[in-house]
């Protein structure tokens, strides 16, 4: 049913609220930073006024510095000239910033290859909503002025799929050209479907993961009517975000791009690429319970887990670390909870579980591919990143504390040799996915 | 809005059958709006109620030019011409091509219908169709 192809994983590209490039964002993350701010902190604050939820995760933005003065800072005029910048909206911005570091990371660039390689070279960038801005702002142009107010580069601007687009145009991409919407699950099915078409001989390289940017007060005010972010940490931004703690109360929109270069195994030793970790499994599954709220006992998360072991050939007993989609909502971090516990009690008590959002907040679809990059980063360096404000877990009245059972690196990194890793995203509408990624051995 | 008021006094001074009195009530009402509004800055506002020289083929050439010049799409060094074409020469895409327009229609205070701006394919079909609207400024 499989082939023998294996895959792996040889670039990285980050675009997080902890700041841009690998590196940076990294040791942001193992040192316990935090990306949220303040909506009072954003150049439009004035338009957030109304809206109760008063916390994002921003990705740091300056039009006047740049990274050499502000390391990790974005700095659009840096990276775009103005022509480039009226055809890119911001997503796709921070998803063509995230190929490049990952493509150079990689020392794969197709435009410079032969017709063959630029045929077996692919894009797989997915969205969850796609330029958030452009839907809003034409939508109030054309209301208050009608047609002629809409932009031309509207359409460009806004689908969902122009990440993929463009980072195929811009570096001559040939082969799979996919972009997946999956709301919160986007990342995680992006790099998932790209690694089964790698094995499945669609492609021999793809440069995959997804890009957010829906940071815009109609976006934000929707998530508040439908309660799901916080607004019980206006004051301490820092705060907001606590997965798994006793006080989380919803989660923090963030916004970023995570894009990986996959590639068979093969083809990356004949170019002596450099290796972080190979992908062995993936897993998807749906809840058919509910538009919003996953089922009571995490059933569907524990599927899509399952699947990914068990497609990877990997036993529960030798995961090492679960990088959690646990988004610091009550009743989602606790049916995840309730999933790993399911799974994992009884073979792996010992198990270290954090999720990236207590530092990042949640960046929607671009949540599982930045997130499986701090995974593969854990992995290769032999750190677990912390779950930051998570002080008191499983604590809530509601949770029941012996269902916490888990370590879940509060507040503080650990070292620990890690031989494979589960990273898990789920979105709304039901839809589960969970990656296995494991240390490269010959 | 401003526009409609002065096409309006155009007209009656062009036509002297019209009522005298339209023109000058709508000429008085047009300057409170200016004041109120402080957009005597504005360069192309003020030239508009000032007697601005005839628009000659000559002046909407130059400012066609400097307009395409300055759009972000083209080369620098690039010569124009009414000649040149937005595709061939310019290497603009159907994108840049409804961007320009839209400048244009900016620029001259006017609008272009899509099927006729489907037709302005070079600065000269530009200059042509601008010097023939009668409300271009």
């Amino acid at each position: 049913m499989t082939s023998g192809r294996r895959v792996v994983v040889t670039g990285l590209g980050l675009v997080t609220p902890l700041g841009i490039g690998v590196p940076h964002a990294w040791k942001q993350l193992i040192t316990g930073k935090s990306g949220i701010i303040s909506t009072n902190q954003l150049l439009d604050s004035e338009k957030y006024q109304d809206i109760p939820a008063k916390v994002v995760g921003k990705v740091p933005i300056s039009e006047t510095e740049t990274r050499s003065t502000i390391p990790g800072i974005y700095n659009c005029n840096e990276h775009f000239t103005s022509h480039e910048l009226r055809r890119y909206s911001t997503f796709i911005q921070y998803a063509l910033v995230a190929a490049k570091e990952a493509l150079e990371d990689s020392k794969w660039n197709p435009l410079n290859l032969t017709e063959f390689d630029q045929e077996r070279s692919g894009v797989c960038i997915g969205s969850g909503i796609g330029s958030f801005d452009d839907a809003a702002n034409n939508s109030i142009n054309f209301s208050n002025y009608g047609y002629r107010k809409i932009q031309p580069l509207f359409i460009p601007r806004l689908l969902a799929n122009m990440a993929s687009g463009n980072v195929s145009i811009k570096y001559g991409f040939k082969g799979v050209n996919h972009s997946v919407s999956t709301a919160c699950a986007t990342g995680i099915h992006s790099i998932g479907d790209s690694f089964r078409f790698i094995k499945d001989d669609y492609a021999d390289v793809i440069v995959c993961g997804a890009s957010e940017a829906a940071i815009n007060p109609i976006a934000l005010g929707g998530f508040a009517r439908s309660k799901s972010v916080t607004t019980k940490f206006n004051d301490k931004p820092e705060k907001a975000s606590r997965p798994f703690d006793k006080e989380r109360s919803g989660f923090v929109l963030g916004e970023g791009s995570g894009i990986l270069v996959l590639e068979e195994l093969e083809h990356a030793l004949k170019r002596n690429a450099k290796i972080y970790a190979e992908i062995k499994g993936y897993g998807l599954s749906g809840d058919s319970t509910h538009i919003t709220t996953p089922s009571k006992d995490g059933d569907g998360a524990k599927r899509a887990m399952e699947m990914a072991m068990k497609r990877g050939n990997i036993y529960p007993s030798k995961i090492g670390y679960i990088n959690a989609h646990a988004t610091s909502t009550l009743l989602g971090d606790r049916a995840e909870n309730y999933a790993i516990k399911t799974l994992f009690s009884k073979v792996n008590p010992k198990l270290k579980i954090s999720s990236s959002k207590g530092q990042i907040g949640h960046l929607l679809g671009a949540a599982g591919s930045v997130e499986a990059i701090f995974t593969i980063m854990a992995i290769k360096e032999g750190i677990i990143p912390p779950t930051l404000n998570c002080d008191e877990p499983g604590m809530n009245d509601e949770d029941i504390k012996e269902d916490f059972m888990f370590d879940y690196v509060c507040n503080l990194p650990q070292k620990l040799d890690l031989n494979n890793a589960l990273t898990n995203s789920f979105g709304f509408g039901g839809t589960n996915a969970s990656l296995c990624i494991s240390k490269y051995e010959k | 809005m401003f526009r409609s008021l002065v096409s309006v006094s155009k007209l009656a001074v062009s036509k002297p059958a019209l009522s005298q009195k339209i023109p000058s009530i709508a000429v008085k009402s047009s300057l409170i709006n200016i004041t109120n509004n402080n957009i005597y800055n504005n360069r192309q506002q003020v030239r508009f109620y000032s007697h601005a020289p005839e628009l000659t083929k000559e002046i909407i050439s130059e400012r066609i030019i400097e307009l395409l010049e300055s759009y972000s799409k083209t080369a620098q060094g690039t010569k124009i011409t009414n000649e040149t074409s937005f595709s061939k020469d310019l290497g603009y895409d159907s994108f840049d091509i409804v961007e320009v327009i839209m400048e244009i229609e900016y620029e001259f205070s006017i609008l272009i219908p899509d099927k006729e701006a489907d037709e302005i394919k070079t600065v000269g079909q530009a200059i042509d169709f601008i010097s023939k609207q009668h409300d271009a400024c």
